[in-house]
């Protein structure tokens, strides 16, 4: 419950602040967006299949989001980086979809 | 079969699993993806243009926008030139105007559609033989026309102008078709001093008349203001057409 407050509250604080993007950031934030939304997606499936550790949960988070902006940001230095956000967003995507449909498995039974 | 906890029954019993600090770190992840995807909502919302555009696209845009405001400002600049060239000719048109509207005023005068007035002389002939003819006043009217007057009336009757005739008639001179009796009154717009001279020297308009068989008697009067009141219709030449320049 704490966890749905949360998420809540991070979406309320944003549309309330209008927070502008840093520049510095501007590139990695999709990225590390959609690197957390697979953390996410993928705790979700962990605690239904009655595996999750929340410190599991937070090193996967972290380290997915340091990755995915690592790779964007060698992906720029190398001159592919429109490419490996590309490659990294696929990637992430059949993850997230993946980990919904085990979800869904879960609470549907379907 | 033992009952395994279903995922929903989990998810069920953690809305009402008392608070834990494992659950506080879940929640303030949970925010931080909450709040950064608002960001980049509303950031992708607010330029969604060239956010994802690499650096050789971006330098491209940059370089074709250089190009447009290159092309705007040589737009701008030729505007100008067309501007400033326009008000140019809107002067010029002015002056041009200014200019005709001037040369109507001297011409208006000299075809005598207007009444002038100006310094001048005023010259009264006394004629008591009735000796006085075309002769001497035509010599008089082209003395005064000669030394610069403008504009010529006689006896408050007769505006003398280009198409003007004279002729003899009966007691006096028909000037365009009006008979005129001695008195003369010739009234001149000119230069007073130039005017008179010109009517006062040996065999000229003066002497002639007041020398016999004439016998008359000329005065002549240096006026500021000569007031020259009848006017005459312009007249449209029927047969003389100006020579079209260029």
């Amino acid at each position: 419950m704490i966890a749905g407050l949360g998420l809540l509250v991070g979406i309320i604080l944003g549309l309330l602040l209008q927070p502008d993007v840093p520049l510095w950031l501007e590139p990695y934030l999709p990225i590390a967006v959609v690197a957390a939304l697979d953390a996410v997606f993928g705790a979700l499936r962990a605690f239904l299949d009655g595996i999750f550790d929340d410190r599991v949960f937070v090193v996967s988070f972290l380290s997915n989001v340091l990755i995915a902006a690592l790779i964007v940001y060698v992906g720029d230095k190398l001159g592919v980086g429109g490419q490996l956000s590309t490659g990294v967003i696929v990637v992430l995507g059949i993850r997230i979809f993946a980990n919904v449909a085990a979800i869904r498995r879960h609470l549907l039974h379907a | 079969m033992p009952e395994e906890p279903s995922g929903r029954d989990r998810l069920l019993a953690s809305l009402k699993k008392p608070l834990s600090r494992g659950q506080f770190t879940v929640a303030a992840l949970l925010a931080v993806v909450g709040f950064a995807s608002v960001a980049q909502v509303q950031a992708t919302d607010r330029d969604d243009d060239y956010a994802g555009t690499r650096q050789e696209d971006l330098i491209q845009l940059l370089d074709s926008l250089a190009a447009a405001s290159e092309r705007a400002e040589l737009e701008i600049a030729r505007l100008e030139q067309t501007r400033s060239s326009l008000l140019n000719d809107t002067s010029s048109n002015n002056a041009a105007l200014e200019q005709a509207r001037e040369q109507a005023n001297v011409l208006s005068i000299l075809a005598g559609t207007v009444p002038t007035v100006g310094p001048g002389v005023v010259i009264t002939v006394q004629d008591p033989t009735g000796a006085v003819g075309i002769d001497q006043l035509l010599n008089g009217l082209e003395e005064l026309r000669d030394a610069g007057a403008e504009a010529i009336e006689i006896n408050n009757l007769v505006r003398v102008v280009a198409r003007t005739s004279l002729r003899d008639g009966e007691g006096g001179v028909i000037i365009d078709d009006q008979q005129l009796a001695p008195p003369y009154l010739i009234e001149a717009i000119g230069e007073p001093h130039t005017l008179e001279q010109a009517l006062d020297f040996r065999g000229g308009f003066i002497e002639e008349i007041e020398q016999r068989p004439v016998s008359g008697e000329v005065s002549v009067q240096q006026v500021d203001t000569v007031e020259i009141a009848t006017v005459r219709e312009p007249t449209e030449a029927e047969y003389a057409v100006p020579v079209e320049e260029e």
